[in-house]
């Protein structure tokens, strides 16, 4: 009697059954407890966002949002995964792909273009003509964007703001003297009454031996009593020379060297700039050097090359004022 | 995999380099109760240092330069931070255990400060400096290779430490006398007043702001790379893998 | 209550039930690794709600400006508007710094996740045919992302940002005949260019590059719903044409929602608790000054790794200089990983001779010469990359810098073929011992 009242049951569930789209599955409370739990957490956590940001004064207020915050999230996320996995039901479809290719419609969109032209005579030149309209407005539309650069005056970057007779001056615009240049050490200087933020502006300053100067051929008036400049501005990519290395012991430590931070291109004072190792691939603009009747550091003129990292053609030429 | 490994292996690595170098060979010269200082200094002088920076600081054409100018101060920074005596002299010094007693360093100091001129030890006061104006001369003479948090680097052909340990008369000593590659700033070209700026920038270094919660190092996207790939990345791919299936075939 | 939605819907658009239905149906099939691609939508998803919040606050310019903030060591220093707002949204906005920072992981975990994603791709052979054309918009968007990431890490002008800016404005002028030309119309002169030149990359970061990728996206995604996803073949039922998984709803929507919030907690947990990109400890960007130990943002550590082993030379004809050493680390390399990635469909089509569709996915044993090649590809990338880091290697382990460069040179070019090598044995092992297997499987059965 039970038996068949069960059957009977059993049979109208599964004739229920088969009309659902998405089966059934069995309940599992704990799990939904523990996202219901979840939840609240997360809205616990949440609102302590809000606690957290009203109050002033706060220290480590940062940490304690982005705690607050990310394990509301967090939280919210386990509720989530939760679900996926335990709550709702995970049934396993079959589709098809969808076919490789549709030959028919393909071969019809094909016709209604060719169809649609039966006036047309002289397709090709229709064509040709469309495409140097469609070209020429293209070209029409992308040209206001040279305005973003002068695209053909590349001479700027020959430029540097050094001119015989400008005074070399700290960061703070105060001149140097040449006698403040001392031995084992560096400068930074920038030309008088110019921006220092222009690339061709910070050069280094340092003051060897006369007798360990090997300047290059030409340039052998350029230092001053010992006394070198050479542009900040790395050969390579661009970094401020920023390190300058003196020995302490000659004899077994390496000889003095200017080095950038970036990607360690070192080059040699005494030699006029020249690669000693890194990338770099050719010496740093040298400037020379005089000194006014007041004891002054003046340039001599321009650098000996442009300032800079290189772009195509960049030997030719000195940089220009 | 083989990224995270090797990452893995680059983090588990300090530990290993950390370990201390090895006794130097220090001779620790027996001393009478009442000797003169500079007599002391004499014989540990003769004992530890002649070798290589000869008799009475005239130094050596290969191994030391000679002492007899030098005076107080950078004797003191040598020995203060442990780079003398040195194992090989043709290593760059560096920071180490210091193995003489804070007595020997100060008899040899008084021994070779009194074989010619040079220059006593600096005294800055970090309190009367300005940090800002610390850290524009910071930017300008030593971020190039010290790294503008101070937390050293790199120049061809030296390593260059990082100033959490150096001692506000070690970096005074260090700006003054140009240690190994590192260049002379004289009182000229940093003035004292300055010189108390820039330690007291370098204290703020020590402490920095660290607004952002846990610091990973001061040094910029290196250690933010390794967070990214060791932490956000692993946890993540973890949490695809708890929502995710693995492969198992039929 | 949702017949009445559906039906409001239905009623004015005049498809909704069918495409809805669609929607809720799609078929999802199930394997970790397909989610990574979804970790880096969500990524982008918290970049672009960060993004957006922080541009209530910063300034988009270089006009000079002195501190007068909270921040004692910063006081009185000359710096840009642009840095001046950065600094003062990270230390005297409430929440500023957490948003920022956010973004910031967010931006790291973006790219790898991309990366995650494309390995995934590349492995399984999922950008075969027909599904070529979502693999190369892909890429179009790892290479966007990287450029993107790079402008943000520069607009906050700060010591390292400058320093970044200064070496792709090498890397611009370093491409031959055209460098100086780029060069001047991206910065509109020498660097660091024109005052306009910030307005230029705040756009670009904001706008143009953002709306690129989000359309690429949008792409990416709907031809992905056209062509179905690809599958392992786990079961006898998944085959080339029939594809077998989880529907969207219910059993999908809530793992991926999951995992959504799962990203933006850990970005968020991350963006308060680690700090990323301290701009007020680095100071202002000047020409004249730099720090040593700069680096750029992980996915563009290869490059500084490529600057760093080239040797020192300029390709120079008489006194022209055609190709500046820049280009080779900065430009042709990056460019040579791309090409590789995008020419490597039709390169298998064109060595392997398989001009078929496949919605099937190869385990990486099952493809040993793309596996092998693939990881030879890896191994080099990888090898430049940590080479990027030398000199903080040099500082925290003591191996010396020119040493390194060295090792590294030679590495790069051994470690690949080694790989090369190394991972097709491996491949046809595993290859040869499931092979094993099934023999004794079947000698075991069929006595029976």
């Amino acid at each position: 009697m039970v038996g068949g009242l069960l059957l009977l049951v059993g049979r109208r569930r599964a004739r229920e059954d088969e009309q659902r789209i998405v089966p059934r599955g069995t309940p599992d409370t704990p799990a939904e407890t523990a996202v219901i739990l979840l939840l609240l957490a997360c809205a616990a956590c949440a609102l302590a966002f809000v606690v957290l940001y009203a109050l002033d004064r706060l220290p480590h207020q940062t940490q304690l949002l982005g705690a607050a915050l990310g394990v509301a999230l967090l939280l919210f996320a386990a509720a989530l995964i939760l679900i996926g996995k335990r709550l709702v039901v995970t049934e396993e479809l079959e589709e098809p792909y969808p076919e490789e290719e549709r030959l028919v419609e393909t071969h019809e969109i094909e016709r209604i273009v060719e169809e649609s032209g039966s006036r047309i005579t002289r397709r090709r030149l229709l064509v040709m003509a469309g495409g140097a309209a469609a070209g020429s407005l293209g070209l029409a539309a992308v040209t206001p964007a040279v305005s973003l650069g002068p695209l053909l005056d590349t001479d700027r970057f020959y430029k540097a703001p050094w001119t015989r007779g400008r005074r070399l001056v700290d960061e703070h615009g105060r001149p140097y003297l040449a006698s403040d240049i001392e031995k084992d050490t560096f400068y930074s200087a920038y030309p008088e009454a110019a921006d220092p933020e222009l690339i061709g502006s910070p050069v280094v300053l340092v003051r060897l031996d006369p007798g360990d100067l090997h300047l290059p051929d030409g340039r052998e008036h350029y230092a001053l009593l010992g006394i070198v400049a050479y542009s900040k501005i790395c050969t390579h990519a661009g970094c401020a020379i920023s390190l300058y290395r003196k020995p302490t012991f000659a004899p077994v430590e390496p000889r003095p060297a200017l080095v950038c931070p970036c990607h360690y291109s070192t080059f040699d004072p005494a030699t006029g700039g020249t690669v000693l190792f890194g990338p770099a691939g050719r010496p740093l603009p040298q400037l020379p050097l005089l000194r006014d009747a007041r004891g002054y550091l003046r340039a001599a003129g321009n650098f000996s090359g442009p300032v800079g990292p290189s772009w195509g053609g960049v030997r030719e030429d000195r940089a220009r004022a | 995999m083989r990224l995270l490994l090797a990452l893995l292996l680059a983090l588990a690595l300090p530990s290993l380099a950390a370990a201390d170098p090895p006794d130097q060979g220090i001779v620790h010269v027996p001393i009478a109760p009442g000797t003169p200082l500079k007599k002391a200094g004499a014989e540990l002088y003769a004992a530890n240092c002649a070798r290589c920076h000869g008799d009475r600081g005239h130094g050596t054409a290969k191994d030391g330069p000679k002492l007899d100018d030098v005076g107080a101060l950078a004797t003191d920074f040598y020995l203060s931070i442990g780079a003398m005596p040195i194992a090989d002299p043709h290593q760059q010094p560096v920071r180490t255990r210091v193995l003489l007693t804070a007595y020997e360093r100060q008899a040899l100091v008084s021994y070779v400060s009194s074989l010619g001129p040079g220059p006593l030890i600096p005294h800055p006061h970090a309190g009367r400096g300005n940090v800002s104006a610390g850290m524009q001369l910071f930017t300008q003479h030593c971020a190039g290779c010290h790294q503008i948090a101070a937390e050293g680097g790199y120049v061809t052909g030296a390593r260059v430490p990082p100033l959490g340990q150096a001692t506000d008369t070690q970096i005074a000593e260090a700006v003054r006398m140009g240690p190994y590659l590192m260049p002379v700033f004289s009182g000229k070209q940093i003035t004292n007043a300055q010189l108390d700026s820039l330690t007291a920038y370098i204290h703020t270094t020590r402490h920095p702001l660290d607004a952002g919660g846990w610091s990973i190092g001061h040094v910029g996207p290196i250690p933010e790379g390794l967070v990214t790939w060791l932490l956000a990345a692993v946890v993540l791919v973890g949490v695809c893998l708890l929502i995710g299936k693995r492969l198992r075939r039929e | 209550m949702i017949r009445r939605v559906v039906r409001y819907v239905d009623q004015r658009s005049g498809s909704a039930p069918l495409l809805l239905k669609k929607a809720l149906r799609y078929v999802f099939p199930d394997h970790w690794s397909f989610l990574l691609g979804e970790v880096a939508l969500y990524s982008f998803l918290v970049l672009l709600a960060t993004g957006v919040y922080l541009t209530f606050f910063f300034v988009g310019s270089t006009a000079r400006t002195v501190y007068h903030g909270s921040y004692a060591p910063l006081h009185g220093q000359v710096m840009s508007e642009a840095y001046k707002s950065v600094v003062h949204l990270s230390l005297d906005v409430k929440a500023g710094l957490l948003i920022r920072q956010t973004h910031h992981w967010a931006a790291n975990v973006f790219v790898a996740a991309i990366l995650l994603h494309l390995l995934r791709v590349f492995f399984t052979g999922a950008y075969r045919k027909p599904r070529d054309l979502i693999y190369y918009i892909g890429l179009s968007m790892l290479g966007l992302a990287l450029l993107e990431g790079y402008l943000g890490y520069s607009l906050a002008d700060d010591l390292l940002s400058g320093m970044g800016l200064a070496i792709g404005y090498a890397v611009a002028l370093s491409i031959p005949f055209v460098g100086a030309n780029l060069a001047s119309l991206i910065w509109g002169g020498p660097f660091p260019g024109e005052p306009q030149f910030w307005p230029r990359m705040y756009i670009a970061h904001v706008l143009l590059l953002p709306l690129l990728i989000g359309g690429l996206l949008v792409l990416h995604i709907a031809l992905i719903v056209g062509r179905h996803h690809t599958q392992f073949r786990e079961k006898r039922k998944q085959t080339e044409r029939t594809v077998v998984g989880m529907p969207a709803f219910p059993a999908y929507l809530p793992r991926s929602l999951g995992l959504a919030l799962a990203v933006a907690g850990v970005l968020f947990l991350l963006g308060g608790l680690v700090q990323i990109n301290p701009v007020w400890l680095w100071g202002p960007f000047h020409v004249g000054a730099s720090t040593n130990g700069a680096q750029p943002d992980w996915y563009l550590g290869w490059l500084i790794g490529g600057l760093r082993l080239v040797p020192g030379f300029d390709v120079v004809v008489g006194h022209y200089t055609v190709v500046p050493n820049p280009f080779w680390g900065g430009a042709a390399f990056p460019l040579a990983v791309f090409a590789f990635l995008f020419a490597w469909p039709w390169l298998e089509r064109r060595f392997g001779g398989d001009r078929r569709q496949h919605n099937l996915l190869d385990r990486p044993r099952d493809a040993p010469w793309r596996t092998a090649i693939g990881m030879a590809v890896l191994t080099f990338v990888f090898v430049v990359f940590v080479a990027g880091a030398a000199d903080r290697i040099y500082v925290t382990f003591g191996l010396t810098y020119t040493g390194q460069i060295w090792v590294f040179r030679v590495l790069a070019l051994v470690l690949p073929v080694v790989a090369l090598y190394l991972t097709r044995r491996v491949c046809l092992e595993l290859q040869e011992g499931e092979r094993v297997a099934r023999q004794r499987q079947l000698a075991g059965s069929s006595p029976k």
